[in-house]
């Protein structure tokens, strides 16, 4: 049965990397997921007769298992089908958070067993109390992160969260989870106090850490937290030796990894600046004052301007998102481009609160890849666009990253929208963005702002061209 | 001899397998990003696996209920983390004709 067992882990293994290989390609990236499904389903129906559980046999917790598996699959099943697209960024938190808390439910059965048949090695203990920690501080970060995207309210106010000497008091909750972690490594005690202190130390960690970060950030913080729960699950495959365990955690962990630093290089960011300085404590003091007015336009204004624009670039942000405006954004597009238009889409690498955010949104509504563009390809376009049409993006296109020193954001690479012959903004209201900071954009003589939900708008827009035959 | 091979070897498991994480993820374009990481958050839900045989050592009450959690989490991460990659992928299918 071991060789059963280890040979469908190896093909598992392959199944996973042949899987991500493939989704990594747009037009194989469907096949890809379904490949790694395959190996999932595999492993977890021999794992079943898996020699470490069969050793022990214990109908009970069969249908321990069976239950467990019932209960968690359909809870989950049942959520990633009924979430809207735009929530995507939040599940993917959460379930990367159940992930970690397996993990560290594993080592906590690891820790808490009695092994004085076989007792453990040293590497394998300190393996397992490392994977502990990590898991514990994924799983809660992760809920953290979940509950600022999903808007809950108790995370709402990030600057509560933020007091003096946070970091310090941060380093020692963590620095006590290392110390306990070792005396319970070295020791192997079985203290059931220890190991829930323990715990509950590294899951204090991991939501101080995420609380005081803001809702702008948190696509680095979920990708940080993602590969994290790699890490954990490989170091609780070395305490198994399951080689399955090992090889997919260990994928997750360094590609996780490296997806974080591309991502917070596209905020021209660091790591450690998104994770341990807080926006409010960020910029060299009051941002300059903008100057100016607002000046609003009607849908049918806005019609009139982009309907006879030879260029015209789309700009998507959460704001459209949020309004599920893609569908209706196309179809515009569409009219334009039968009467004559050059249209663009410009897709900035942190708009909406994920990387590809925008991307997904927009294949969702038939938006062929050649008219989608990032900032780089795209940048040098403006000044030749006629009309620059920005749907709920706002710190992205705010020229304050490029000009004012003082702005939190300064240095962040932007789309140089503010160099197109017209802009148009929509626009729920007259907020700021989500860094909380306002936009020079906005003022400026050739934008106007079309106040609204994008999708209402966007239909305004529509019936605006149309009537213009 | 033997004792330090099998020291290594998951050592080596554990360095190629994150160069290759690496690689897979150094050639993906942009508007890829948010589907892989959901498609590796997936693969890590290979560690419902590990919450099995926890489970199925359990032989307190305690270590039951631990190991029940574990499962329970684990089958979240892998279900919940297949379907939202799926649906995310699902809308590339009908593109695919374009190219690219």
């Amino acid at each position: 049965m071991g060789y059963l067992i280890e040979t469908v882990y190896f093909l598992t293994a392959i199944l996973f990397i042949l899987g991500l290989k493939r989704m990594s390609h747009p037009t194989t990236a469907r096949s890809g997921i379904v490949w790694a499904g395959y190996g999932m389903v595999l492993a977890t129906l021999v794992s079943f007769a898996h020699p470490q559980i069969t050793a022990h046999v214990s109908v009970a917790n069969y249908v321990l298992m069976l239950i467990a598996i019932a209960i968690g699959g359909v809870i989950a099943w049942a959520g990633a089908k009924r979430v809207p697209m735009t929530a995507m960024p939040q599940m993917i938190a959460i379930y990367n958070g159940m992930g970690g808390g397996a993990a560290a439910a594993i080592a906590a059965v690891e820790l808490l067993k009695d092994h004085s048949a076989h007792p453990l090695t040293l590497d394998i203990l300190l393996m397992a109390v490392a994977g502990a920690l990590i898991g514990a501080v994924a799983f809660s970060g992760s809920v953290v992160a979940f509950g600022k995207l999903q808007e809950l309210k108790f995370f709402k106010d990030d600057a509560k969260f933020r007091f003096a000497g946070q970091q310090k008091i941060n380093a020692a909750i963590f620095g006590a989870a290392v110390v306990l972690g070792l005396i319970i490594a070295l020791n192997h005690s079985t203290s059931g106090l220890l190991i829930t202190l323990f715990f509950l130390l590294g899951l204090a960690f991991g939501a101080m850490m995420a609380l005081p970060i803001g809702g702008a950030d948190m696509p680095v913080v979920i990708s940080l937290f993602n590969a994290f729960t790699g890490l954990a699950v490989a170091l609780e495959g070395y305490v198994l030796g399951n080689s399955a365990m090992i090889i997919a955690g260990i994928i997750v962990g360094s590609s996780g990894t490296l997806l974080t630093l591309m991502m917070a290089k596209a905020m021209n960011r660091s790591v450690s600046n998104v994770l341990f300085s807080n926006w409010a404590a960020l910029g060299s003091g009051e941002a300059q004052a903008v100057t100016g007015s607002l000046k609003p336009m009607e849908p049918p204004d806005a019609a009139i301007q982009m309907a006879y624009a030879a260029k015209v670039i789309i700009v998507p942000g959460y704001g459209m998102a949020v309004a599920q405006a893609q569908h209706k954004i196309w179809e515009m597009c569409k009219l334009l481009i039968e009467r004559g238009a050059t249209v663009k889409f410009a897709i900035h690498p942190v708009a909406g609160r994920m990387p590809g955010h925008m991307n997904v949104l927009l294949a969702e509504a038939g938006v062929p890849y050649d008219l989608i563009f990032d900032m780089e390809e795209i940048n040098e376009e403006f000044p030749t666009a006629d009309v620059a049409l920005v749907i709920g993006a706002n710190d992205v296109v705010n020229p304050a990253a490029r000009n004012d020193k003082s702005s939190p954001i300064y240095g962040m690479p932007i789309l140089n929208v503010d160099h197109a012959k017209n802009v148009q903004v929509i626009k729920r209201g007259k907020g700021v963005g989500f860094a909380g900071i306002e936009n020079a954009l906005f003022f400026a003589d050739n934008t106007r702002m079309v106040y609204g939900d994008a999708q209402k708008v966007a239909a305004g827009l529509i019936q605006g061209i149309k009537d213009l035959g | 001899m033997e004792a330090v091979v099998a020291f290594f070897s998951p050592i080596y498991i554990l360095m190629l397998a994150a160069i290759l994480g690496y690689e897979i993820i150094s050639r993906v374009p942009v508007i890829l990003h948010t589907p892989l990481m959901s498609g590796t958050n997936f693969v890590h839900g290979i560690v419902l696996v590990g919450a099995m045989v926890a489970l199925g050592q359990a032989s307190t009450p305690l270590e039951q209920a631990i190991g029940f959690l574990g499962v329970l989490l684990g089958a979240g991460n892998a279900v919940g983390g297949y379907f939202v990659t799926e649906r995310m992928l699902e809308m590339f299918k009908s593109s695919k004709a374009k190219g690219n």
